[in-house]
């Protein structure tokens, strides 16, 4: 990107300044009240909490990009979690077996819900509405309605420690920046925001329209499944209804980012600092005793607040 | 009765319309002539209160009158017929006929018994026997006009404007939209209404006025023109000095195209292009030409018919075939089909041929960013910087940063789709040069473009299209524009 002083970046730019800034305000209002907000184990805690919808937020950031929407979530990471499961047993398969199986069912799940959008032409809405039933569904009838427990422990350390980091917020890491160098230098990551900006337009400058959407809802996917398996290893069972609502946060965090919900606007760096700021609220309600009744409505409130101003300074 | 007084109206600072003053009377059809862009529309949407005058002032029944919706002018009694119809499709006819003014019983329930009797009053009116109760949507567009003036009538209106009524009628359809044009003429009502076709005008029309680049040529009784005297108001005007000479002369043949069909879009197209020829494909609204060079593109695949380039038959299903095969197109619909809005300009520029700046998969920075510098500082590009949003720019810098787009794909055939629409003097001077140094370098061109001067003054050769069929075939320095409208209006 060449420097320039474009008032679109500056936009950008003051919009992030937004959310950092209020990030602090809370992080350091959380610290005076509370004694427990600023110290290591804590801020470890917030880390690992919000690896699981960091993922989720930076894989459904790909789709929001087109101007679709992903409503499978939480029903898909549910869905990887008791597929990865089901081969974790331990003594039965390497390691490497059940993050593949969770992988590939995610992303499975994602090329459907892709090619039922393109080639379908249904609504994404409809589309993942579908698929949200399904592969919950499929989650139950996997697992037998029960928890698959007796996980192997090389599994389940995936969600321990590497040196002093939690190893979800590694993987949430390597995402988030992969997705970003992604977005920002490939071809393909430039055709996903024209597609999501002006699809005809896009398609008249010789872009593959199906193939860039195939690709934005399949990569969700297949984050979705690296989820679960992050999901499993922590709650050490595959849980066939886990993951209940987890799209909301998902696309809660990518719009409190700046990323548009009709597409083509939108950016990793504004979905990791929407993550933050969801992870650091939940965390600080939790320390503050406030009530789970109230945090939901406290939540509500922030989320419709942040993009309600996002929206006023888009005016102004 | 209605008198418009020196109406000016402007969008983004291109001025559309100037001191048009008319009257229209009672019992009287007024028709508004003029060609594509001459201000017809506009001045109609002025006088339903759909846009505001910039200045001037509309004055009805003697008083000067403000509409600030098109609803202040039905409660007035001026209904607007609009080219696009907006039925309802899935309520029934008299539901439409009435919407809004639906009969109620003593519930404030719609009393359905009533709303179809008065529905089909209204329409008797016209003549017409409609079963009131079919859904909007299993009708003909003609006999939705007529709903649609019925619904005008329902409205008590006294003054009815259509916006090119007969655009997509059948010959049998115009004929019952006429008759009850006549009906209303009778009643006293002042029906004002655009239309491409000549013949139609001298059916109906008691008086014309000719509109040309938005101001009033002349309003006479039908009876003083000619057909050609209308032709010769509407385009009579003198070729501006902004186009370069044609200099270059025409080499091999490029593009060969033969019995291309797509029905009912257009039929049996054939032509060719020749290398560093500037093809001019001239025609009205909705004769097809889009159509044919979208089918070109692969924007639009045709049903049938073959496509060579450079003695290759080509395979054309969407712009990837297109562009692969060294064809580029500039659409028309430039905010639909063209930028993407929300990219900046450097984005926008590179969108087309992104590959060339790519090692691989990845973007190549430097080379997308020198190449956007150079192109702007070609393209004369009025940007503050390459990463500014491209729908800050003006339409004319937008539509150089698009021809900037198509033309950095280095095309052998180059299509423009009305390249020089809704952009100011100065732009439009700039492409003309462009399409000149493009045809001095090599390129063939393809012209589509309603305004006759640019196609009479810029190419090598004139195609004219009629209702989906190359109707002719004319050399630009041995014709003139009304020979090209003559082929062109429909027969």
């Amino acid at each position: 990107m060449t420097a320039t002083t474009s008032p679109a970046l500056d936009r950008n730019l003051l919009h992030r300044l937004g959310i950092v800034a209020v990030l602090f305000v809370i992080a350091g209002l959380l610290s005076v009240l509370t004694d427990s907000f600023a110290t290591a184990s804590n801020l470890t805690n917030v880390a690992r909490q919000v690896s699981i919808n960091g993922i989720l937020a930076v894989g459904v950031t790909f789709v929001l990009l087109t101007g679709g929407v992903d409503l499978s979530l939480g029903s898909v990471v549910a869905l990887s979690g008791v597929a990865c499961a089901l081969f974790a047993h331990p003594g039965e398969y390497p390691l490497f077996v059940p993050i593949c199986v969770g992988l590939l069912t995610g992303g499975l799940c994602g090329l459907l819900n892709g090619v039922l959008v393109t080639r379908g032409g249904i609504a994404p809405f409809i589309v993942t509405l579908g698929m949200m039933t399904v592969a919950r569904g499929l989650a139950l009838i996997f697992s037998g309605g029960k928890p698959v427990a007796d996980m192997s422990p090389d599994l389940t350390g995936l969600a321990g420690d590497l040196g002093p980091v939690p190893i979800p917020l590694i993987c949430f890491a390597a995402v988030a920046v992969l997705s970003w160098l992604f977005l920002g230098r490939f071809r393909l990551g430039r055709h996903l925001y024209a597609v999501g900006g002006n699809e005809q337009a896009a398609r008249a400058a010789g872009v593959s329209v199906p193939k860039v959407k195939l690709f934005a809802y399949g990569l969700c996917g297949l984050l979705t499944g690296l989820a679960g398996v992050v999901l499993a290893a922590r709650i050490t069972t595959g849980q066939p209804n886990a993951g209940q609502a987890y799209e909301l946060d998902a696309i809660a965090a990518v719009v409190i980012g700046g990323t548009s919900l009709s597409g083509g606007v939108g950016s990793v760096l504004g979905t990791v600092l929407g993550v933050l700021l969801i992870g650091v609220i939940n965390n600080g309600l939790d320390l503050l005793s406030v009530s789970s009744y109230y945090q939901a409505v406290i939540k509500g409130i922030i989320i419709v607040g942040a993009v309600w101003l996002d929206r006023r300074q888009a005016r102004s | 009765m209605l008198r418009a007084c020196q109406l000016s109206k402007a969008f983004g600072g291109l001025s559309v319309l100037q001191d048009v003053s008319i009257d229209f009377h009672p019992g009287e059809v007024h028709a508004l002539m003029g060609e594509n862009g001459a201000g017809k529309s506009t001045l109609m949407k002025m006088l339903a209160g759909v846009y505001a005058p910039d200045g001037g002032s509309v004055a009805w029944r003697g008083q000067p009158v403000r509409f600030r919706t098109p609803n202040d002018a039905l409660s007035q009694g001026i209904a607007m017929v609009h080219q696009e119809l907006m039925p309802i499709p899935d309520l029934s006819v008299g539901e439409n006929l009435l919407l809004g003014m639906e009969p109620t019983n003593a519930f404030g329930w719609v009393d359905q018994a009533a709303l179809h009797t008065q529905a089909s009053a209204w329409l008797q009116q016209l003549d017409t026997d409609l079963d009131t109760r079919r859904p909007m949507r299993s009708l003909s567009v003609a006999q939705m006009q007529v709903v649609e003036i019925a619904k005008a009538l329902a409205r008590q209106a006294d003054v009815l404007l259509m916006d090119e009524p007969t655009a997509a009628l059948s010959d049998h359809e115009v004929t019952a939209l006429f008759k009850a044009i006549t009906t209303l003429r009778q009643r006293g009502v002042a029906v004002v209404y655009t239309t491409h076709k000549m013949d139609e005008v001298f059916r109906l029309a008691d008086r014309i006025s000719v509109l040309r680049d938005g101001r009033l040529v002349c309003t006479q009784a039908a009876l003083e023109f000619s057909a050609d005297s209308l032709i010769a108001h509407m385009v009579g005007r003198e070729l501006a000095q902004i186009f370069p000479p044609v200099t270059t002369t025409p080499g091999e043949t490029v593009l060969a195209v033969e019995q291309l069909t797509r029905e009912p879009a257009y039929r049996n197209i054939s032509f060719t292009l020749r290398r560093g020829e500037v093809l001019g494909l001239a025609g009205l609204m909705g004769a097809g030409r889009t159509e044919v060079v979208s089918a070109l593109y692969g924007l639009q695949p045709a049903a049938s018919g073959t496509i060579r380039l450079r003695g290759q038959t080509l395979e054309l299903r969407s712009p990837i075939d297109g562009l692969a095969a060294g064809l580029a197109m500039v659409t028309e619909d430039r905010k639909g089909s063209g930028i993407v809005p929300a990219m900046s300009v450097q984005h926008n520029l590179t969108l087309a041929a992104l590959r060339q700046f790519c090692r691989g998969a990845v973007i190549d920075a430097t080379a997308e960013s020198s190449t956007t510098h150079k192109a702007t500082g070609d393209f004369a590009i009025k940007a503050s910087g390459p990463g500014q949003a491209i729908n800050q720019l003006s339409g004319g810098n937008q539509q150089k940063v698009l021809l900037a787009r198509a033309l950095l794909t280095a095309p052998a055939v180059l299509i423009l789709d009305e390249p020089t629409r809704g952009i100011d003097i100065g732009a439009k001077a700039e492409i003309y040069a462009l399409i000149g140094r493009l045809s001095a370098q090599g390129t063939a061109v393809l012209l589509v473009s309603s305004e006759l001067p640019e196609i009479l003054s810029l190419t090598h050769r004139i195609l004219v299209l009629r209702q989906g069929e190359l109707s002719a075939e004319l050399a630009p320095r041995q014709t003139n524009q009304e020979e090209i409208l003559r082929h062109a209006m429909p027969r």
